[in-house]
C-alpha cells in the first residue's frame, strides 16, 4: 500500500527541543494578539517571524510544505479576495491584512504538529496541565489507528463492486454508495476501537491507580524563553503597527 | 479455575458454555481448543473479567488465583489476535512502558523491565524503532513484551497467530516459548489449530458440544484434510488470462506486483502462493477485474465475456452487475463484503442486483441457507456470526449469483477443521461444475487437497 498504515513518531527536529506545553502557550499568546487586531501591520510582522521558524521545525523543502499548507493557502487567499470584492470601502490592504492574519494564525499550528511527537504532547498535556490520562492516551491511541481507515475505505469500495453494487456516473447513487462505505468504515472503526479499548484495559489502562509516566516531562529554561520571544514579537508588532499608525484593535469602536 | 461454569449471551438462547470445569495449575502450560463457535473466546473473555455482566448471564464459580477474575486483572496478561488494535504508542520501547505507567512504577524501574520484557521475546530492535515500520508477527511480539513487563501471574493468548502468515506465526510461537521458560508464568493459549502449539503446551483440553474434553498425552489433532473425498477437476476452456499483468501503487517507488502471465481455467483450480509482498492479493484484484493493471492486461475470453454490454473484453471495465454473474471474488476479511442485516438478504443481494426477479433471488438465498447449514441463522445480522460461519457466508454471498470464475484471498486463513473442509468441498463443487476456482493462499493443506495448477510469485 502507498499510504502508511499507522502513524509513526515524528522526526527530532530543533524545536521539538521546546516542550510541547511551551509551544502552546505561545500559541495562545499570537491567537489572542491576531485576533484583537485588525490591520495589515500586525499580522505582517507576525507571520515574518513564524516563517523564521520553518527552517527550526524541520519544513525546508518547498514541497513539502506546499503539501501541508496548500488548504491554507487557498482559504487564506479567498478570504482575501471576498473581502476586497465584496466590502463596501474596498481597500486591498484589507484585504491582504486579513488573508495575512488567516496565515499567521494556522502557521503555528502546522509548526507544532511538524515538531511535536503526539506522545511527547500528551505526556506534556498530562504533566504539566493535568489533563486527564484517559482522555490524551485515548486519544492518542485512536489517532495511532486514524491512517488505518484510508487502507480500509479502498477495501470496502471494493467489496461494494464485488457484490454488484456500484454508482456508475449517476451523481446521487454515487454520495449513496459513499454514504454506505463510510458506515461500513465507521462500523468497523467502532469494532476496532473497543478491541483496542479492551486491549488498553488489559493492560491497566485507567484501573483507578495513579499513572506514572515513563519517559517525563520537563519544562527547561529555554521553554520559559521562548513564550517570553514571542510575547515580545507580538509586543513588536503592535508597537510597529501603533507606531505606523495602521494599528486598528478590534475592541475599539 | 472454573467449576461448574455455564455463560449465555443476552441475545441468545442457548447457552455459550455449560458446564465447565477446568483447573489450571500455576506455571502450567495448558492449551485449550475446540471448533469455531464452540464458546472459546467467550471462556476466555470470562477468565479476563472483561465479559459484561450486562449482556452476560453467568452460573457457577470462576476465580484466578482464589478471586473473582474481574478483581485479579492486575494479574492478567492478554494477547489477542489483531496486532493493530492492541499497540498504543508509537515507539516500541513507550508501548512496552505503557502498562507499566498505567501501574504507577516510578520510571526508574520502568525502562529495565521495559529492556527485560523486549529481550526476553527476543524483539530485534531498539526502544525507538516505530511500531507501524514492524511487521505482523514483530507486532504481535511487542505486545507480548508489553503484557509480560507487567510480570502477570496468568497470561491468556487468544488465537494470536489468526492473523499472520506461517513465518509470523512461528515467531511469535518462538518469543512465547522464550519468554514463559521460567515457568513463573502460566500460561492459557486459546486455539482451533492445536498442532503447532503441542511442542509448547503440557496438555489440552478441547471444548466440545458437550463441555471440556482433557485430551491424553501424546495426542495428535486430526490432519483436516484425511478422509476428505472430493469431487474431481471437470477440466475446461481458457475463461481468463493474465498478459504480463503487473501493478503499482501510484507515488510507490516499487511496484506492488511485478509483470506476471496467469491462465485461468474452467473447471479446474489455481493457486496463487508466495511470501509476503509478492502481490499476490493485488494480482487477485487484477483477476476479479476490481483493479487495471498499470502494466500488461487482464482479458476475458469471449464465452465469459458474453452478453456484456459494449463486448468488452476487460472485466474491471464491466457494470458490477455484470461482473458478478461472471467473476465473484471473496475477500480475505469477510465483514468488509457484507452490506445488509440479515444473512437472508445479504444471500438474495447478489442476484437482485444482477437483474433476477425478487422471487428467482429469495430461492436461491433459501437454497444456499440450507446447503449451508446457516438456515437456524437466516434472520441473524451477519456481523454477529462466529468466524467460521461469516467465512462461509461470504463464499455463498458470491456462489448466489454463480459466476464462471471464483476469486478467493486467503479462503482458509484463521478457520478452523470443520470449516476448512466445508469451504474446500464447496470450492471443488465449484470445480466440477465447470467454474475456475483462484485461490490465493498461504496454506500448503489448501494447495495439497484442491489445486490443479500452482503460480507461485
Amino acid at each position: 500500500m502507498s499510504v502508511p498504515l499507522s502513524l509513526g513518531p515524528v522526526a527530532d527536529v530543533p524545536l521539538s527541543r521546546i516542550n510541547p506545553v511551551a509551544q502552546l502557550t505561545a500559541i495562545g499568546i499570537v491567537t489572542l494578539v491576531l485576533l484583537t487586531s485588525l490591520d495589515v501591520v500586525t499580522p505582517a510582522v507576525v507571520l515574518a517571524a513564524e516563517l523564521c521558524l520553518l527552517p527550526a521545525a524541520g519544513l525546508t523543502d518547498l514541497r513539502e510544505l506546499w503539501r501541508r499548507t496548500w488548504p491554507l493557502l487557498l482559504g487564506a487567499a479567498s478570504v482575501g479576495v471576498v473581502n476586497v470584492l465584496l466590502a463596501r470601502d474596498a481597500d486591498p490592504l484589507t484585504g491582504v491584512g486579513l488573508a495575512l492574519r488567516v496565515i499567521a494564525l494556522a502557521l503555528p499550528g502546522v509548526l507544532l504538529v511538524a515538531a511535536t511527537d503526539p506522545v511527547r504532547l500528551a505526556d506534556a498535556l498530562t504533566i504539566h496541565w493535568r489533563v486527564s490520562t484517559r482522555f490524551a492516551y485515548g486519544a492518542l491511541a485512536a489517532l495511532r489507528l486514524a491512517p488505518l481507515l484510508v487502507a480500509e475505505f479502498e477495501a470496502v469500495r471494493l467489496a461494494r463492486r464485488t457484490r454488484g453494487v456500484e454508482a456508475g456516473r449517476n451523481p446521487v447513487a454515487r454520495v449513496r454508495l459513499l454514504a454506505g462505505v463510510a458506515f461500513t468504515l465507521l462500523v468497523g472503526a467502532v469494532r476496532r476501537g473497543s478491541r483496542l479499548a479492551t486491549a488498553m484495559d488489559a493492560r491497566g489502562f485507567d484501573s483507578g491507580v495513579p499513572r506514572s509516566n515513563a519517559r517525563g516531562s520537563r519544562l527547561r529554561r529555554r521553554d520559559a524563553w521562548f513564550v517570553v520571544v514571542t510575547a515580545a514579537v507580538c509586543a513588536l508588532a503592535v508597537g510597529l503597527s501603533v507606531v505606523s499608525g495602521a494599528w486598528s484593535p478590534v475592541f475599539v469602536g | 479455575m472454573a467449576r461448574g461454569l455455564g455463560i449465555r449471551h443476552a441475545s441468545r438462547r442457548a447457552w455459550a458454555l455449560a458446564g465447565v470445569d477446568l483447573v489450571v495449575e500455576p506455571g502450567e502450560r495448558v492449551l485449550l481448543t475446540g471448533a469455531s463457535g464452540a464458546g472459546k473466546s467467550t471462556l476466555l473473555a470470562a477468565l479476563a473479567g472483561i465479559l459484561d455482566p450486562e449482556s452476560a448471564e453467568q452460573t457457577g464459580e470462576l476465580t484466578v488465583d482464589g478471586i473473582p477474575p474481574a478483581a485479579a486483572r492486575g494479574r492478567l496478561g492478554m494477547l489477542a489476535q489483531d496486532p493493530d488494535s492492541q499497540l498504543v504508542m508509537t515507539r516500541a520501547g513507550d508501548d512496552v512502558a505503557f502498562g507499566l505507567e498505567n501501574a504507577g512504577l516510578p520510571a526508574e524501574e520502568i525502562w529495565p523491565r521495559v529492556d527485560e520484557a523486549l529481550r526476553a521475546v527476543g524483539f530485534g530492535y531498539g526502544r525507538d524503532r516505530p511500531t507501524q515500520a514492524l511487521s505482523g508477527g514483530e507486532k504481535q511480539r511487542l505486545v507480548l513484551a508489553g503484557a509480560l513487563a507487567r510480570r502477570p501471574g496468568l497470561l491468556l493468548l487468544d488465537e494470536p497467530t489468526a492473523q499472520l502468515d506461517p513465518d509470523g506465526a512461528a515467531l511469535v510461537r518462538s518469543a512465547v516459548a522464550r519468554a514463559t521458560a521460567d515457568r513463573r508464568t502460566t500460561v492459557l493459549v486459546v486455539d482451533h489449530d492445536a498442532g503447532p502449539w503441542l511442542p509448547l503446551v503440557d496438555r489440552v483440553v478441547e471444548l466440545g458440544p458437550d463441555g471440556l474434553v482433557e485430551q491424553p498425552a501424546g495426542w495428535r489433532p486430526p490432519s483436516r484434510a484425511a478422509g476428505l473425498e472430493l469431487p474431481p477437476a471437470a477440466g475446461g476452456p481458457v475463461l481468463l488470462t493474465a498478459e504480463a499483468a503487473g501493478f503499482t501503487y501510484r507515488g510507490a517507488p516499487e511496484p506492488a506486483l511485478r509483470p506476471v502471465d496467469a491462465t485461468v481455467r474452467g473447471g479446474t483450480a489455481l493457486a496463487v502462493t508466495g511470501g509476503n509482498g509478492r502481490g499476490k492479493s493485488t494480482l487477485a484484484l487484477l483477476l476479479a477485474g476490481l483493479r487495471a493493471p498499470t502494466t500488461g492486461q487482464v482479458v476475458a475470453a469471449a464465452e465469459l465475456a458474453a452478453g456484456v454490454r459494449g463486448g468488452g473484453r476487460a472485466p474491471v471495465r464491466w457494470r458490477a452487475g455484470e461482473l458478478v454473474t461472471r467473476i465473484g471474488t471473496v475477500f480475505q476479511h469477510p465483514e468488509q463484503q457484507f452490506l445488509t442485516g440479515r444473512l437472508r438478504d445479504e444471500l438474495a443481494l447478489g442476484p437482485l442486483r444482477s437483474g433476477s426477479g425478487a422471487a428467482a433471488a429469495r430461492a436461491t438465498a433459501e437454497e444456499l441457507l440450507e446447503r449451508l447449514g446457516l438456515t437456524p441463522f437466516a434472520e441473524a445480522n451477519p456481523y454477529t456470526l462466529s468466524g467460521g460461519q461469516q467465512r462461509r457466508l461470504s463464499v455463498a454471498t458470491v456462489l448466489a449469483t454463480s459466476p464462471r470464475v471464483l476469486v478467493l484471498d486467503e479462503p482458509t486463513f484463521g478457520q478452523d477443521a470443520a470449516t476448512w473442509r466445508e469451504v474446500v468441498t464447496l470450492l471443488a463443487e465449484q470445480r466440477a461444475r465447470g467454474c475456475a476456482v483462484v485461490a490465493v493462499t498461504h496454506d500448503a493443506d489448501l494447495v495439497g487437497a484442491l489445486a490443479d495448477a500452482e503460480l507461485a510469485l
